[in-house]
């Protein structure tokens, strides 16, 4: 796993500082460095507040990293100067709050930015009308497919606000899927579910992790962790204090900061 | 004060002596107002609105940000007369031009329209979920793409009700435009008083229109704003 070529995301010296509204600097992330590799499943865990989500954030420049970079497909994100929208095409990503388009229907959630960025490439308004047509056609079967593969393709049409929480999550998940990515980022999927929904989210998760897609996960699902992690990293205050595998890291951690945590939530 | 010939007179004038005609060409210019205003105010607001939301990474963008303020104070506090005034009479004779009164108080009414909208759309702007256009980015679509495809059609949705506002209040403030010389629906009734020095029925008449016009308007708001919110059933 170790050699060059596999490297995906190479995250160095990573910080990003906000500003409290009496201007005091809060350090959320204080200096991290990482590298994620082709094909590995990485599950972030610590305590609330520790910058878990800060630094998953960043990979995708959600939030612009203060000082550091982040080297992805041969290019420093980091970099205000670098076209991260096209990067983003790339890394998907899924929220905890879902946050599917709640003006359009199911398959238009999934649909509206392959169909958008391939008709962009392919010359935008310009574009020929049977050209754009055939873009819509490929995408809507690729849509179709993805809800078929979750069994939702009845829920094509309707508006997300007559879903569950949980084929809400499914359904942003095929959504990022839809753009193919290199990599998954996961925020938290499962914190805002109703707790019989959880297991129909990591259900589908578990799929990718086993078909081999690259994803990042933020979670505070232990069984999941252990389960599907190649590499558990534990954060506090904004630092990388431990990672390891999950089997050596749930029964053998090192740190003091660890035991206390794994104390806490196992 | 004799109701029945007061009624009477204005009838005669209203009905005989082709009243209605005057009236419907106020009808006419009121609506046209209210409704090509609020169209520009619409175009101008969703500009400012969409401005003033922008990231303040950059330089130029807080200078627009601060022509946009400038204009939003600007519209909003002076009156509506004061600005009427001011384009029909000093403006033209500045640059030694001339235009009808009419087409002056649509632009008028346009921008300053646009001033309040932009207000109202800002709020709406700010009242559709964050995560929207966190989801959008995330998917490699570019800031103003999702602005206009997702983030702007929810924040339309959220104010039809204080935009349908807008129109009945400018509907209603059309009222002044008697004072750069166009014929609207208080002009036309005032016209009718003056023929017959008798004003409390053609007033009352009046009241009665606006009254009319509006709960007419109210209920197409409620229907479109019904019609828009299909995707929340």
């Amino acid at each position: 796993m170790n050699n060059n070529e596999n490297i995906l995301i190479d995250v160095r010296n990573l910080r990003k500082t906000f500003k409290k509204k009496n201007g005091e600097p809060v350090h959320a992330l204080d200096g991290v460095d990482n590298v994620i590799h082709n094909g590995e499943k990485v599950v972030i865990i610590g305590p609330s507040g520790c910058g878990k989500s800060t630094f998953l954030r960043c990979l995708n420049c959600m939030e612009d990293p203060t000082a550091g970079s982040i080297y992805f497909d041969g290019e420093d994100l980091a970099d205000m100067k670098v076209d991260i929208n096209k990067h983003r095409e790339n890394i998907g990503m899924v929220f905890q709050q879902f946050n599917l388009f709640s003006n359009k229907t199911v398959i238009q959630n999934i649909m509206l930015a392959p169909v958008y960025l391939k008709t962009k490439k392919a010359g935008g308004i310009f574009a020929k009308a049977e050209v754009k047509k055939k873009i819509k056609a490929e995408v809507r079967e690729t849509a179709i497919n993805l809800l078929r593969r979750i069994g939702l393709e009845d829920k094509a049409n309707v508006y997300p606000s007559t879903l569950s929480g949980g084929q809400k999550q499914r359904i942003a998940i095929i959504r990022a899927l839809a753009m193919n990515p290199k990599v998954m980022l996961f925020d938290e999927p499962t914190s805002a579910l109703d707790p019989e929904m959880v297991g129909e989210v990591l259900d589908l998760m578990k799929e990718l992790a086993n078909e081999g897609m690259t994803m990042v996960v933020v979670t505070h699902e232990m069984g999941f962790a252990r389960e599907v992690a190649d590499r558990i990293i534990f954060m506090a205050d904004g630092k990388i204090v431990e990672e390891g595998a999950p089997a050596e890291f749930f029964e053998n951690p090192k740190e003091e900061r660890t035991k206390l945590f794994l104390k806490c939530v196992l | 004060m004799n109701w029945q010939t007061s009624f009477a007179e204005f009838w005669r004038i209203f009905a005989e002596q082709e009243g209605y005609k005057v009236f419907l060409v106020g009808l006419g210019t009121t609506m046209a107002i209210a409704t090509l205003g609020l169209l520009i105010g619409i175009c101008v607001g969703i500009v400012i609105a969409a401005i003033k939301v922008l990231p303040k990474y950059k330089k130029v963008t807080r200078v627009f940000q601060k022509i946009c303020d400038f204009y939003v104070a600007a519209f909003r506090g002076t009156p509506l007369v004061v600005q009427l005034l001011l384009a029909y009479y000093v403006i033209p004779g500045i640059f030694g031009i001339s235009w009808p009164a009419e087409n002056v108080c649509v632009v008028v009414f346009g921008l300053n329209s646009g001033a309040y909208v932009s207000e109202i759309m800002r709020s709406g702007i700010l009242s559709v979920d964050p995560g929207q256009m966190e989801a959008g980015r995330a998917l490699g679509l570019s800031y103003p793409v999702t602005m206009l495809k997702i983030v702007i059609p929810q924040a339309i949705k959220n104010i039809i009700p204080t935009l349908g506002n807008e129109y009945i209040s400018l509907v209603k403030e059309t009222s002044i435009v008697s004072f750069v010389t166009a014929t609207d629906i208080f002009k036309s009734f005032k016209e009718i008083g003056d023929a017959t020095y008798e004003y409390v029925v053609p007033y009352l008449f009046m009241a009665l229109v606006y009254i009319v016009i509006v709960l007419i308007l109210t209920l197409l708001v409620k229907l479109l704003e019904t019609w828009l919110r299909r995707s929340e059933k």
